[in-house]
């Protein structure tokens, strides 16, 4: 079995992963990384009375970007928004059993991009 | 599913036979061969043994043009940076292609920190070095040029015998890394016009841990790692018996047994670039003829290496990639860079090396492990769908 020093928990992310998809005309959408960089995730949200009722993730990248963008739909499906939006990317990596010291910074946006999602929900919300 | 070994540029199994001949050095023989004693005369002898079976292998001159270290690296540092000071009073240029391995580029900084000129030569998109800004680089203080005889990433054999006419039209000494092309592609150090040549055990089917370096009689080269004066004061330390009387065996067999074998991994390397180029979005890196019998080397759109080696390994495939996040620098691989890709095409690559293990029966389930793969991470990734609107 492959051994990048990947948890099991990392492994069955990637390997399964949660909530990839699309989902059309979101309530809320954040994209962070750069293609260069070799790292870009995109997640979608529906919302109801401020909780996360849908969360569907699209990530280019290596295994732990897949695994944390996976791990991350799961921790904020059901969560309300102030909830979601203290989830950090710390939370995210210790919820997969850690993660190598080389990814910890470039392959673990999952987070960032949730809070774009709610961000971006916000002001739709301000705006109506 | 068996498991199917696509990684052999990285590391080689040993082979049962180089293990059963050189087994003894592990333990009954374990003499050290500086030892005046009959035990250690037998590890010497055996290290000698070895010298000769190496110098057959590449064509060299005599045994005695043979320097054993403890590996490639070793051996590229001490051809590179042992050449470049010992023969600074004719001059302080070197000159090295853009795609060598680490072990040749980054004693090359090094010596570029410590006042000598360094060119780096470019190469085409097929990875073929530029030989008229080869000839534009080279001065008559040129005291080192280096060259692979063919890349580990992208398989590309490069005309060593053009580069050696036109090193020595100016320049003093060229070096070629054989380190992915020995024992896959005849050398011969006489014809091809070398003057130090790098060597892994490992690439032969050996023990890992030996490496050499042959060098031209009359090189003047110094040592980089002083001590006890081994190998002709050129590698001090007590000789990896074991290591070495491996590496002549395993070249010995390599010998033999590299026309045989090359040409029956060619048509097995040809099924698998024609089955996994049926991929949308895939191309072939490298250049299309000029390859190493062994290597299949790709890049596919939208997706990343890491990732394709992690699914590949879901199918007991092992395979290798110049993406960044599988890097310990988390840079995408110098080589793909210098060929022309952008960092983010140069993220998707998955690199194939077939070995002896390998047969016909393989490529089936590696193309389709390949194709399921890419449509799996491309399904879930932003770039392909991007790409489809």
């Amino acid at each position: 079995m492959a051994n990048v020093g990947y948890s099991k928990k990392v492994m069955e992310h990637f390997m399964h992963p949660r909530n990839v998809g699309v989902i059309e005309n979101p309530d809320g959408y954040g994209k962070v990384g750069n293609p260069v960089c070799g790292d870009v995730m995109e997640i979608f949200i529906t919302v109801k009375d401020d909780i996360i009722t849908d969360i569907k993730f699209r990530t280019f990248g290596c295994g732990s970007a897949i695994a944390t963008s996976s791990m991350v739909t799961e921790i904020a499906k059901g969560k309300h928004i102030d909830e979601a939006l203290k989830i950090t990317r710390g939370d995210v990596a210790s919820e997969l059993d850690g993660l190598p010291a080389q990814k910890m910074h470039c392959s673990n946006l999952a987070a960032d991009a949730l809070h774009e999602a709610i961000k971006d929900y916000k002001s739709k919300k301000q705006q109506k | 599913m068996s498991k199917i070994y696509l990684d052999h540029a990285s590391s080689m199994p040993m082979d049962a036979r180089v293990f059963e001949f050189a087994k003894p050095y592990l333990m009954a023989s374990h003499g050290n061969p500086s030892s005046l004693h009959s035990v250690g005369l037998q590890a010497k002898q055996a290290v000698e043994e070895s010298r000769s079976k190496i110098s057959e292998f590449i064509h060299a001159e005599n045994e005695s043009t043979i320097i054993f270290t403890g590996g490639a690296t070793e051996a590229n540092n001490l051809a590179v940076k042992g050449a470049a000071l010992r023969n600074i009073t004719a001059g302080k240029a070197v000159v090295a292609s853009v795609i060598e391995h680490m072990s040749v580029l980054n004693p090359m900084k090094e010596l570029q920190k410590n006042g000598f000129s360094v060119t780096f030569i470019p190469v085409d998109s097929t990875g073929i070095v530029d030989l008229k800004k080869l000839e534009g680089a080279l001065t008559k203080n040129t005291v080192l040029t280096t060259v692979m005889y063919a890349n580990n990433e992208i398989g590309t054999i490069e005309p060593i015998r053009e580069i050696s006419k036109i090193v020595h039209e100016k320049g003093l000494y060229l070096h070629v890394d054989a380190v992915a092309a020995a024992g896959r592609i005849p050398i011969d150090v006489q014809k091809d016009g070398i003057d130090l040549l790098t060597l892994s055990s490992n690439d032969l089917y050996g023990p890992q841990g030996a490496g050499a370096l042959y060098i031209k009689p009359g090189v003047k080269i110094q040592s980089v790692l002083l001590g006890g004066g081994q190998e002709r004061g050129l590698r001090s330390g007590t000789e990896n018996v074991f290591g070495i009387v491996g590496m002549g065996e395993a070249a010995h067999i390599a010998q033999k047994e590299m026309n045989r074998e090359s040409s029956r991994l060619l048509p097995i390397r040809d099924r698998l670039i024609t089955e996994i180029l049926k991929i949308d979005q895939s191309y072939l890196t490298g250049h299309p003829l000029q390859r190493l019998p062994h290597h299949a080397s790709f890049r596919f759109s939208y997706i990343e290496g890491e990732s394709i080696l992690l699914n590949m390994d879901m199918y007991d495939i092992q395979v290798s990639t110049g993406s960044a996040c599988s890097s310990k620098t988390l840079e995408p691989s110098h080589v793909l860079l210098a060929i022309g890709l952008k960092h983010e095409e140069a993220h998707g690559s998955m690199v194939l090396t077939i070995g002896r293990s390998t047969t016909m029966d393989d490529v089936e389930p590696v193309s389709k492990a390949s194709n399921e793969t890419v449509q799996r991470l491309r399904k879930m990734s932003p770039m392909s769908q991007e790409w489809r609107k």
